[in-house]
């Protein structure tokens, strides 16, 4: 028998029926069939995301369920699910990454013990083609054939163990989104491993003659394919339609908006208020002290302001999971390409751009579902400049500091309502400039055809939807989380060093108040003073801090209500500098959770450094332009 | 004889056997995996609003194309010639 690749590291003794080291089975298959539901459902949430080194494709791993683990032989087994494929031509990074894996050749990374391969069998004809490279690795593989209800229902015929022995490899009809047929999935994982033995195989360069193999296989084997469904046709008929297609199709997006910003308001409110009540009592219950103003001013204002974040980015993600999980997504992209087209882009990246309004974490990281490289660099690289939940807070303190709130046509459209919309545009117009900059320039791509498979419309399901909604929380709670705490504790120290006769300084003399000093000949021509300096140099960590800072500079006390900082901050500032701040924020890439997701999303520094710069030039000549004009005219 | 035309000139509704792709040999392969192949039955179907891009049944699945990339591929058009949906799984 030849020996599986588990036993080749293994250099003396006899094979031993279970090795006890744990198992690492990778999860193969193309997009949309159903490899992640699959995963979830084996793993649970004992799963983490990870990188592989020097590329940006993204794994999951995960250990099996320990109410499957075999008593008998206790075999430990981890899954790893693979970005999804549909060939191992290495035409895509993805492809490139599954094929090094499978292969044994990417660095840091062991072989893969095992294969399971997951198929549509709705379509077998043409999934099958997968299998061929993949059984052509020598991996013990398992075929799963999933959405096996769908192919019941619907008529579909397959003689299983047939196609078992023509494939030489384990073949199981199973439903991942219920867990039917995985009692044969356990038991491949627990019992001995053998490479599969093929009946014959096709030049796996050859599409035709692959897409000839597969047919031959599902034909021998009885396939009958089911019935076309009926509900994405009739479903297309109306969400494609000329007229009711857009209309459906910007309440959509409307109701996302909507659902970011009046929705999760209440909720992000609510946990404000938890965080600022539980650090008053905090403070109340803890003998005064430095380390009890850095617990509750430095360290759990820190946490408060990131987590208030959380209602909003969830919410997103329930959206766009929805739109995803029912098909939805891909017929938006349809729509809207023609417009990205417009600007250089293409229609699969307007849902990372709309995610962006939100927060640009997950509109980086929803820019993965771009093929095109260099789509994609453009996508993440314009993301920042849409308006971001986080330039909320200093766009209503300035707005309305300096604004007078009167209406301008009705009781609905307000001088101030006018003012953020005008923010909002600026930022939208500065990513449509910016994209067709890039894309003539440094991100010109070669004509790579617009290629999107449309996947039937599906109920999403529940248990899937929550899956994602806490791995994504978990994500951002950590990334984000970690980073701006970490900002907020220094920021914290820096304005309390150093002490005289252990009192902290004033402002002013502070680590923080010399820095502000530094850069004020920097920021002057703008018409900000050095507190502004220490307000922009806080906030280069995240956004919002600017206004944390600017209260604790204007009164240390921490007692000052919006209005009377309202008052200090246009005391301070003429309305040139006011213009000028907020033309700042709207540019300037103040976030280092985005330039730390950036840096991993892109695998390097040069990306995030090349986006910090660019943003941080216009910033500065867009809000140097903004204070002259504004002079000029007041 | 019938002529041969170009993908993106068929109407909704019209179907066609692909003939030849003529693009890049990784791109042709890699619209082949997705089931445009040569001596095989395209159904055309819905477009976004304003035409581009459109929406193709191939070999059991719906692949969206934009009009500059159907432009590369040349089909014979069978729409009103007597062949019915006999062969849903290819080959």
């Amino acid at each position: 028998m030849r020996l599986t690749s588990a036993e080749c590291h293994t250099p003396v003794g006899p094979p031993r029926p279970f090795p006890p080291r744990t198992r690492l089975v990778a999860i193969v298959g193309p997009p949309n069939s159903g490899k992640s539901t699959l995963f979830n459902r084996l793993t649970g949430l004992h799963q983490k995301v990870a990188n592989y080194p020097g590329v940006t494709v993204e794994h999951r791993m995960g250990r099996l369920k320990a109410r499957y683990v075999d008593t008998g032989t206790r075999q430990n087994v981890e899954l790893v699910d693979l970005p999804g494929i549909y060939s191992l031509n290495a035409r895509s990074e993805d492809e490139r990454v599954t094929r090094d894996v499978l292969a044994g050749l990417m660095p840091g990374v062991p072989r893969p013990d095992a294969v399971l391969l997951i198929l549509d069998s709705t379509n077998l004809g043409r999934q099958l083609m997968l299998a061929a490279p993949v059984l052509a690795t020598e991996l013990p593989t398992m075929v799963l054939l999933n959405m096996s209800d769908d192919l019941a229902r619907r008529g579909g015929v397959l003689n299983v163990p047939e196609l078992s022995k023509r494939l030489g490899a384990p073949v199981a009809l199973v439903t991942a989104r219920n867990g039917r047929g995985f009692d044969e999935i356990y038991d491949f994982l627990n019992a001995q491993l053998a490479p599969p033995r093929p009946v014959q195989l096709p030049i796996l360069q050859d599409v035709p003659k692959t897409r000839k193999w597969s047919a031959q296989m599902s034909f021998a084997s009885g396939y009958v394919a089911p019935a076309p469904t009926k509900w994405t046709r009739r479903l297309d008929k109306v969400f494609l339609h000329p007229v009711a297609g857009p209309v459906i199709f910007l309440t959509v997006v409307l109701a996302l908006f909507q659902s970011i910003f009046t929705l999760a308001k209440p909720m992000m409110n609510g946990i404000a208020d938890l965080v600022s009540g539980s650090g008053n009592l905090l403070t109340r219950i803890l003998p005064a002290s430095v380390f009890r103003d850095l617990l509750v001013q430095g360290v759990w204002g820190g946490v408060g302001t990131v987590i208030t974040f959380l209602p909003q980015i969830l919410l997103l993600f329930l959206f766009i999971g929805f739109l995803e999980d029912s098909g939805y997504l891909a017929r938006a992209a349809l729509i809207a390409d023609r417009t990205m087209k417009g600007i250089g882009l293409q229609g699969k990246s307007f849902i990372p751009l709309i995610s962006a309004y939100a927060c640009a974490i997950p509109a980086v990281l929803a820019a993965r579902t771009i093929e095109n490289k260099r789509d994609r660099m453009a996508t993440i690289l314009i993301a920042p400049l849409m308006t971001c939940s986080a330039r909320l807070p200093i766009y209503v303190l300035i707005i309305a500091a300096f604004i007078p709130d009167k209406h301008v046509l009705g009781p609905l459209l307000g001088m101030r309502a006018i003012a953020m919309l005008s923010l909002y545009i600026l930022g939208f117009l500065a990513a449509v400039a910016t994209a067709r900059v890039l894309k003539s320039s440094i991100l010109r791509s070669e004509r790579t055809p617009f290629v999107l498979e449309m996947p039937p419309y599906r109920w999403p399901k529940l248990s899937q939807l929550a899956m994602r909604l806490v791995d994504r929380g978990k994500v951002f709670l950590h990334r984000a989380g970690t980073l701006i705490l970490g900002v907020a504790v220094v920021l914290w120290i820096l304005l309390h060093v150093p002490t005289h006769n252990g009192q902290p300084p004033e402002i002013e003399h502070s680590v923080a108040g010399q820095i502000g000093h530094a850069i004020e000949p920097a920021i002057r021509p703008l018409g900000l003073n050095w507190k502004f300096g220490i307000g922009l140099i806080s906030s280069l960590a995240a956004r919002e801090t600017i206004v944390g800072t600017l209260g604790t500079i204007y009164d240390t006390e921490g007692k000052e209500t919006n209005g009377k900082l309202q008052e200090a901050v246009r005391k301070e500032l003429s309305p040139a500098g006011a213009a000028a701040l907020l033309i700042f924020f709207a540019f300037a890439l103040q976030c280092m959770s985005t330039i730390a997701v950036v840096r991993r999303e892109t695998a390097g520094w040069k990306w995030p450094i090349i986006q910090f710069s660019y943003m941080l030039v216009l910033a500065y000549v867009g809000a140097f332009a903004a204070f002259h004009i504004v002079t000029w005219f007041t | 004889m019938i002529a041969t035309c170009k993908l993106s000139e068929l109407a909704a509704g019209a179907e066609a056997i692909l003939e030849s792709i003529d693009l890049p040999e990784e791109e042709a392969r890699h619209l082949m995996v997705l089931g445009f192949l040569p001596g095989h039955r395209i159904e055309v179907g819905l477009s976004a609003p304003g035409g581009d891009p459109r929406v193709y049944r191939v070999d059991g699945s719906e692949v969206a194309l934009r009009r500059e990339t159907a432009a590369h591929l040349e089909t014979m058009p069978m729409t009103g010639l007597p062949f019915g949906k006999n062969d849903r799984e290819g080959s």
